[in-house]
């Protein structure tokens, strides 16, 4: 399968000084936040590559320099071949651009809240100026509301209920990539299922590839193809989804896995994980994971891991086998 | 048996509105045991928070208790005027939230905020409330807590704040806390860490707790019994594994069914059609009979009644698994 | 969220009826200032519209003024001619309320028009400095905070004197109303700008403005189509409060003696015109000006009090 989203080396740089003067005052150095390292992945199409970790951990960066939101500080985003931010053929970005939409985890903050429905769902096809004569009708009715909800408000829906109206926007271009970032974690259980079935639904009607970013590995259990897991900005693994669950190979993914919660964990008495996640302005040398690791050895301390292949797998450890 | 720490009786909270009267929390019972942990799970606006509220007297106007009582160890705390129940919060009964920056004062040391709670309601000199505070962060696990009793809750991490909360929470040795969705702000790794702590602490202490949480998997880890709630009433009460596994209501059953793991491996996750019913809009007779596939035309029109077995109670005119053969009250 | 349960059920019995039981109105049918503030404010207005058509006399035509008329007592009749005048006359004769009439016009229509271009210009500018940051911010709001160090009345007579001193001397009382409304409108644009660049920032940062970046909308259209209506709120009630501020910013300029000519009196030129004769015992020539100045500024203020506090979430 030829790769339709190819990640190439990307990196995303935040300038979080202070301001100039308070700088000189108190003489303090310029402070960068590398919220994104040197990440590589490719996504065939028609598959869902789920991006998981904990707060800081780039997930949602990645996301937004794969939209378009954000520029990457260096390497690449291609989709079809043709490089986002540095292609000088505007016609092949726009035309690529246009193929990629984004479903937002807050569904109250999403929809402005003075637009109609028909409107916001209108939108991206009455902005490249197409037809949009019973759009909205027809989408609404395919995300599973009601043809006549176009003409109501956003306030007046639930919060299942708008996040299917975002649903419905994405798909009113015709995309064939959509970046999911945490589109249920706003949900409550019984309604993140119908969002969750219903975007595996969209997905094999339209024969869509999901780039899904999520923090909570149940949900990335259920939807994914393959997974890959960020710690600090920085891809540590990456398998399918089998083999990830039954094998995890990095000592953060292993870590992750019996911290979360379980339904069967009755009395569950486990030793749970050491420390916090860094902070991300001073990263710890060589592996970022290395003050956490229960099997670190001086080399982790000093030197960066690469991603390297391991099975069906790519583990970022000195020390996984 | 012994007399439960915080006992809730037909407990019913409503808001006045221009619209008529909400009833956010609608007939509420249920007990908790010294030692015990009591999960309380539903939906955003089921009515969960509400109760806690209810219960430690910080309902905001215009809502508040119209009906049913609160007793802690017998005595009822519901009808005590503020400055009385002021007092039983901070001493009898620790509060935990879930933003943590919220129950903290910026402007003071963790340290000054810890002993001055523990001399307010301990009645201790000033030296030894200071000792105590630092061996509060200590068996909460913040290291170097000696070192750290002088810093502000600002200088600490997320995780960290959350247990200088919890320490604030039992410094003053309460009977019962009260814990609003504390895990919600964390990352999972640091949530197993509290829960872990809270659970320590609860056994440790022979503390009641009270764990209010949409989260099925932190209440299964965590919890004794689990009370689920719906559009304000109680859905189902009982021994966390039995209500989990073997639900009695169908609104369980459907909750657990649509948590991704419990359909590892199926193409399509098992959903309950429609949502929760406003509280302007609630249907006659059970709430949860729009998106009932066992509803018949009784649920529709009556109250569902109470049903009890298996240590745990239902509130279903057609329980899933303790009808048959069970004594129906 | 209780906040969910309280919004009202998602049927609409006719527009007119859900218009009626919005939250807005609801508010105003249950703040009694607030309708008492509006009832005065409509009086004043639809009587200084009308004024041609309501006032007795036309004060600003020198052929129906007789100078026997003057300095006749509020309902008196005059010891020449007879005739009798609701609030009295001033010196030359005028019916003073007939000129009140008048003077809440060019009042009025100065206050609009200055808190207008205040709203215009202040809006732009704090839309441009909210949604693009960087130097356009810091020049904008950099040039803001150094007005807000001067009192607003001394930018606008600065305004008016620079106006005044490149106008030729023929046209300057034809201009002096434009003048005005130029300085009150520069020296107000200010807390419009930092109200709107605050709102811009935060909606900036929603994901219904991202959702639109992504889509392909350019930043103008961002800004006009999706960030404008939703800070519409704050600025409508800073334009109320500002309407008030700037009648009696006005007022302060004329009395002054820099603002409207005598020719076309204000209220505030009428307040200066009556003061002169507060101590000769025509105390009615100052007083009813100043009443009319006090109702029309206080009820514009209350009503803008009752907007801020109906349109503010926390409060409700």
């Amino acid at each position: 399968m030829s790769a339709l989203i190819s990640v190439k080396n990307l990196t995303r740089v935040f300038d979080v000084s202070k301001p100039w003067l308070n700088r000189v005052i108190e003489r303090l150095p310029k402070a960068h936040l590398t919220a994104v390292s040197d990440v590589s992945f490719e996504v065939p199409e028609k598959s869902v590559y789920a991006l998981v970790g904990e707060s800081g951990s780039g997930k949602s960066t990645i996301g937004k320099m794969v939209v378009g939101l954000l520029r990457p500080s260096s390497g690449a985003v291609e989709v079809d071949g043709v490089d986002l931010a540095n292609s000088h053929d505007t016609g092949a970005v726009a035309r690529v651009r246009a193929d990629i939409q984004m479903i937002f985890q807050d569904p109250f903050a999403s929809l402005n809240p003075r637009w109609r429905v028909r409107s916001i769902i209108e939108e991206p096809v009455a902005v490249q100026g197409g037809d949009t004569q019973g759009l909205a009708e027809r989408l609404l009715e395919q995300v599973g509301l009601a043809a006549i909800d176009a003409d109501k408000y956003p306030h007046e829906f639930s919060g299942g209920q708008r996040q299917r109206i975002c649903i419905a926007r994405a798909l009113a271009s015709e995309p064939r990539i959509i970046v999911c970032d945490e589109p249920t974690s706003a949900l409550d259980v019984s309604v993140q299922a119908q969002v969750l079935n219903l975007m595996s639904d969209l997905r094999e009607e339209f024969g869509l590839t999901y780039l899904f970013i999520s923090h909570d590995l149940t949900v990335v259990q259920h939807m994914a193809d393959v997974i890959g897991v960020l710690y600090l900005g920085r891809l540590v693994e990456e398998a399918p989804r089998g083999e990830l669950f039954s094998n995890p190979r990095h000592p953060y993914t292993q870590m992750l896995f019996a911290a979360a919660p379980r339904m069967d964990g009755f009395g569950r008495e486990i030793e749970p994980p050491k420390g916090e996640i860094p902070d991300p302005i001073n990263p710890p040398p060589g592996c970022a994971f290395h003050p956490r690791c229960p099997i670190a050895v001086e080399r982790c301390r000093r030197e960066r891991p690469e991603m390297r292949e391991l099975g069906g797998a790519r583990v970022a450890c000195h020390l996984a086998e | 048996m012994t007399e439960p720490v915080l006992s809730v009786r037909n407990l019913t909270v409503e808001i006045p509105t221009r619209r008529g009267v909400l009833r956010p929390v609608d007939g509420m019972s249920f007990d908790i045991a010294a030692g015990e942990t009591l999960g309380v799970v539903g939906e955003s606006g089921a009515g969960k928070s509400m109760t806690g509220n209810a219960v430690i007297g910080l309902l905001e106007r215009p809502a508040r208790i119209t009906g049913g009582e609160v007793r802690l160890k017998g005595a009822r705390i519901d009808d005590l005027p503020p400055e009385e129940m002021r007092r039983i919060r901070g001493k009898r009964i620790g509060m935990i939230f879930q933003d943590p920056l919220t129950s903290l004062n910026p402007l003071l040391t963790v340290g000054e905020q810890l002993s001055e709670t523990i001399r307010l309601h301990l009645g201790v000199t000033e030296t030894e409330a200071g000792r105590r505070a630092v061996a509060a962060l200590d068996e909460v696990g913040i290291p170097a807590a000696k070192a750290r009793i002088g810093s502000y809750p600002f200088e600490f991490s997320g995780g960290m704040r959350q247990r200088v909360v919890i320490a604030l929470a039992l410094c003053a040795e309460p009977e019962l806390v009260i814990a609003d969705e504390p895990t919600t702000a964390l990352d999972v790794s640091v949530q197993a860490q509290i829960v872990a702590l809270l659970r320590r602490l609860c056994r440790e202490r022979g503390l009641a707790v009270m764990l209010v949480t949409h989260d099925m998997g932190v209440i299964a880890e965590a919890a004794d019994r689990v009370a689920v709630v719906y559009a304000g009433r109680l859905a189902e009460i009982g021994p966390v594994r039995e209500v989990i596994q073997t639900a009695a209501h169908p609104y369980t059953a459907g909750l657990m069914a649509s948590t991704p793991l419990a359909s590892v491996g199926q193409r399509r996750l098992r959903q309950i059609p429609g949502a929760m019913p406003r509280l302007d809009a609630l249907p006659d007779g059970c709430a949860f009979h729009p998106r009932c596939e066992r509803a018949d035309a009784q649920c529709r029109r009556d109250p569902a009644p109470t049903v009890t077995g298996c240590g745990g109670r239902a509130a279903c005119w057609y329980p899933l698994t303790r009808s048959a053969g069970e004594d129906v009250a | 969220m209780s906040d969910e349960a309280l919004t009202p059920p998602a049927t609409a019995p006719s527009r007119l009826r859900s218009a009626w039981e919005s939250d807005l109105i609801w508010s105003f049918r249950h703040a009694p200032v607030a309708m008492a503030a509006t009832a005065v404010v409509l009086v004043l207005v639809l009587a200084a519209v009308f004024a041609p058509l309501i006032a007795p006399h036309n004060p600003f035509n020198p052929a129906t003024l007789n100078l026997m008329n003057g300095f006749t007592p509020p309902m008196e009749p005059n010891a020449f001619t007879g005739e009798v005048f609701l609030m009295g006359t001033d010196d030359q004769g005028r019916d003073v309320f007939s000129t009140i009439l008048y003077g809440m016009r060019i009042s009025l229509f100065v206050g609009f028009a200055a808190v207008m271009l205040a709203l215009v210009i202040g809006v732009t500018l704090g839309l441009l400095a909210g949604y693009l940051g960087g130097w356009t911010e810091t020049i904008i709001m950099r040039v803001a905070d150094v007005q807000l160090t001067f009192p607003a009345i001394l930018v606008a007579m600065l305004i008016f004197g620079i106006a005044k001193g490149i106008t030729p001397p023929e046209h300057r009382d034809q201009m002096a109303i434009w003048v005005l409304i130029l300085a009150i409108g520069l020296s107000d644009w200010v807390q419009f700008a930092r109200v709107v660049r605050g709102a811009t920032m935060v909606e900036k940062s929603r994901e219904y403005v991202q959702a639109a970046r992504l889509i392909g909308r350019t930043p103008i259209s961002i800004m006009l189509r999706h960030i404008l209506p939703n800070v519409l709120n704050p600025v409508l009630v800073i334009a109320t409060i500002s309407l008030a501020l700037a009648i009696i910013a006005e007022a302060t300029l004329s009395f002054l003696g820099v603002g409207a000519p005598p020719t076309q009196p204000s209220l505030g030129t009428l307040i200066r015109i009556g003061q002169g004769f507060l101590f000769s015992g025509e105390w009615w020539i100052l007083l009813f000006p100043a009443i009319t100045l006090l109702a029309l500024a206080l009820s514009v203020n209350l009503l803008g009090d009752w907007l801020r506090d109906a349109l503010n979430p926390r409060l409700r």
